[in-house]
């Protein structure tokens, strides 16, 4: 248990006995910041502020998770492992299909050689969404001009500073399923 | 926490705030058994700033419109602490006007809107009206069956207003039936214009309490100046202040958390009102004074008669500052006190009286 030690003040003495040796002092000895039991008066700004500081985390916990619930959905949206595309096998060779990947655009195409890549869609330069042109047989961003492989989704050209993300593509009868290859 | 002294120069003096130090020193309040009378006006603001605040905060998810009802409902039981966000929004809407209610009676029966203070009613009484349109307003909002045939049955009180009154109604609803558009345009109303209304005449009732300061009562009048107590505002009267702001924001935190306000199902044109269906305490008096006066008089004669007496009250209500108006008002005071006896008892009785018809 700390001790209080009163504050030099012209109460009467004794008008507040505590249960502590320092009652013997002066009352007209300064005060030390340096004492080891503390302050009356400091116990009580820092009761007052733990309660201020404990009605701002009260009040803003809820208004914080309240803001963020879309957040957090979004955020288990986008969290998705893999997706199944139904009837997507049916796809047509040099063409290619748009769907989601979590909240991600994404690009399904089947090439002319019979073989199937599914990449992220969005342009790694500024978030675009990107396109298959099926005439240059490459992946192109309306944006800023840049140009990616169509198959291994590697920029080759313009602004897009890195490859777009390549996922793990397996076609069954009926459906395609689209995972993260990770 | 030590703010250098530099800066706070800095804006004292380009701020003026000197001329505001000088006056929160000066201020200071009366002191008599009275008193506890003064804090009510503060709490009503408090809880028209949580409404402010809450409001926001629902206006994020709220979609007027079609999509109302559903809305809500997400707000309610999709959304993490949306249904405490509603329910403090609910709860503080009926501490404001129980509070704000408090604030009036207790203003009219120490006098307080003699000279030099009859604006301060006058704007204070269009204050109370305005937040009983707002309650009124945002009833709707969430468009479960109590908020459509309150909305309904409370816009037959305008309805009956002789010739231009189907007009007024029409223009509310924004069609012949309660829809849509109503919401639409009440969520308007609720949302931007009446605040709009509100904020001027707020501060216009706030400005006025620092001008002219606190009454005091009759009996206090008769004390002479120099043996009169006060307190300093500041600090004093202000920590009061907070501790009872402190208290109130407590009392509607354990009333939204016990007491979550529901949601009923959704405002269908086609299914019959629900039973016992009554309007919230704040209409309850002007409620049953309506059916009461359509009991007496059989028909649409009552329902007018009834609107023009109410309206008749609340004018009276309104110009008493210009009937009592100052110390000396002897006979004339007398017949204030009864008449606000006489409004208080009607509204308490006649409130008792719709629960107990609806029980």
């Amino acid at each position: 248990m700390a001790s209080f030690r009163r504050e030099a003040s012209n109460a009467p003495r004794g008008a507040n006995r505590t249960m502590n040796e320092e009652i013997n002092q002066p009352h007209s000895e300064p005060l030390d910041e340096e004492n080891e039991g503390f302050t009356r008066r400091g116990f009580v700004k820092v009761a007052i502020g733990g309660v201020c500081a404990a009605y701002g985390v009260a009040v803003g916990y809820p208004i914080y998770r309240y803001l963020n619930s879309p957040v957090e959905k979004a955020e288990a949206a986008a969290a998705v492992k893999e997706v199944n595309l139904k009837d997507a096998d049916k796809l047509p060779k040099g063409t290619a299909l748009v769907f989601k990947f979590g909240t991600h655009p994404s690009l399904l195409i089947h090439h002319d050689d019979d073989t199937w890549v599914a990449l992220d869609a969005v342009c790694t330069h500024l978030g675009c969404t990107v396109q298959y042109n099926p005439q240059q047989k490459q992946i192109v961003c309306a944006c800023h001009g840049g140009v990616y492989d169509a198959k291994t989704g590697e920029n080759i050209s313009g602004p897009p500073p890195k490859p777009l993300t390549k996922y793990v593509v397996n076609v069954q009868a009926g459906s395609v399923t689209v995972s993260r290859s990770a | 926490m030590k703010i250098p002294a530099k800066l706070t120069d800095f804006m004292v003096d380009r701020l003026g705030l000197d001329e505001i130090f000088a006056f929160a020193k000066k201020k200071t309040v009366p002191v008599h058994k009275h008193t506890f009378w003064y804090y009510w006006g503060g709490i009503t603001l408090f809880a028209f700033i949580i409404q402010v605040l809450t409001g926001v905060l629902l206006l994020i998810y709220y979609r007027p419109g079609p999509d109302a009802y559903e809305s809500v409902r997400q707000i309610t039981y999709d959304i993490h602490f949306g249904w405490l966000i509603r329910s403090t929004h609910n709860w503080a809407a009926n501490i404001f006007l129980l509070s704000a209610f408090i604030h009036m009676f207790s203003v009219y029966f120490m006098k307080a809107y003699r000279q030099p203070r009859e604006f301060g009613w006058w704007s204070g009484v269009l204050l109370l009206i305005v937040g009983l349109v707002f309650g009124f307003s945002g009833y709707l909002l969430p468009m479960d069956d109590l908020s459509y045939f309150a909305t309904k049955i409370g816009l037959e009180i305008p309805n009956s207003i002789p010739v231009i009154g189907p007009t007024i109604a029409n223009l509310f609803r924004g069609g012949v039936e309660v829809t849509e558009y109503t919401v639409q345009r009440f969520f308007a109303l609720h949302a931007v214009i009446l605040p709009l209304v509100f904020l001027p005449l707020l501060m216009f009732h706030l400005y006025l309490v620092q001008k002219h300061g606190m009454a005091v009562p009759e009996a206090e009048e008769e004390v002479p100046v120099e043996k009169r107590k006060t307190m300093p505002f500041f600090p004093n009267f202000m920590a009061k202040d907070l501790a009872m702001w402190l208290i109130t924001l407590n009392v509607i935190a354990i009333l939204a958390a016990l007491f979550p306000w529901q949601l009923g199902p959704q405002a269908d044109a086609l299914k019959p009102a629900p039973a016992g269906i009554h309007p919230e305490w704040y209409f309850m008096a002007q409620f049953q004074i309506m059916k009461v006066m359509g009991n007496v008089v059989r028909g649409f004669a009552g329902e007018a008669l009834g609107m023009t007496l109410f309206t008749l009250g609340i004018l009276l209500w309104f110009i008493v500052p210009l009937f009592d108006m100052n110390k000396q008002s002897g006979r004339r005071a007398k017949i204030a006190t009864y008449f606000g006896l006489l409004a208080l008892g009607v509204v308490l009785i006649f409130t008792i009286w719709g629960y107990a018809a609806v029980a």
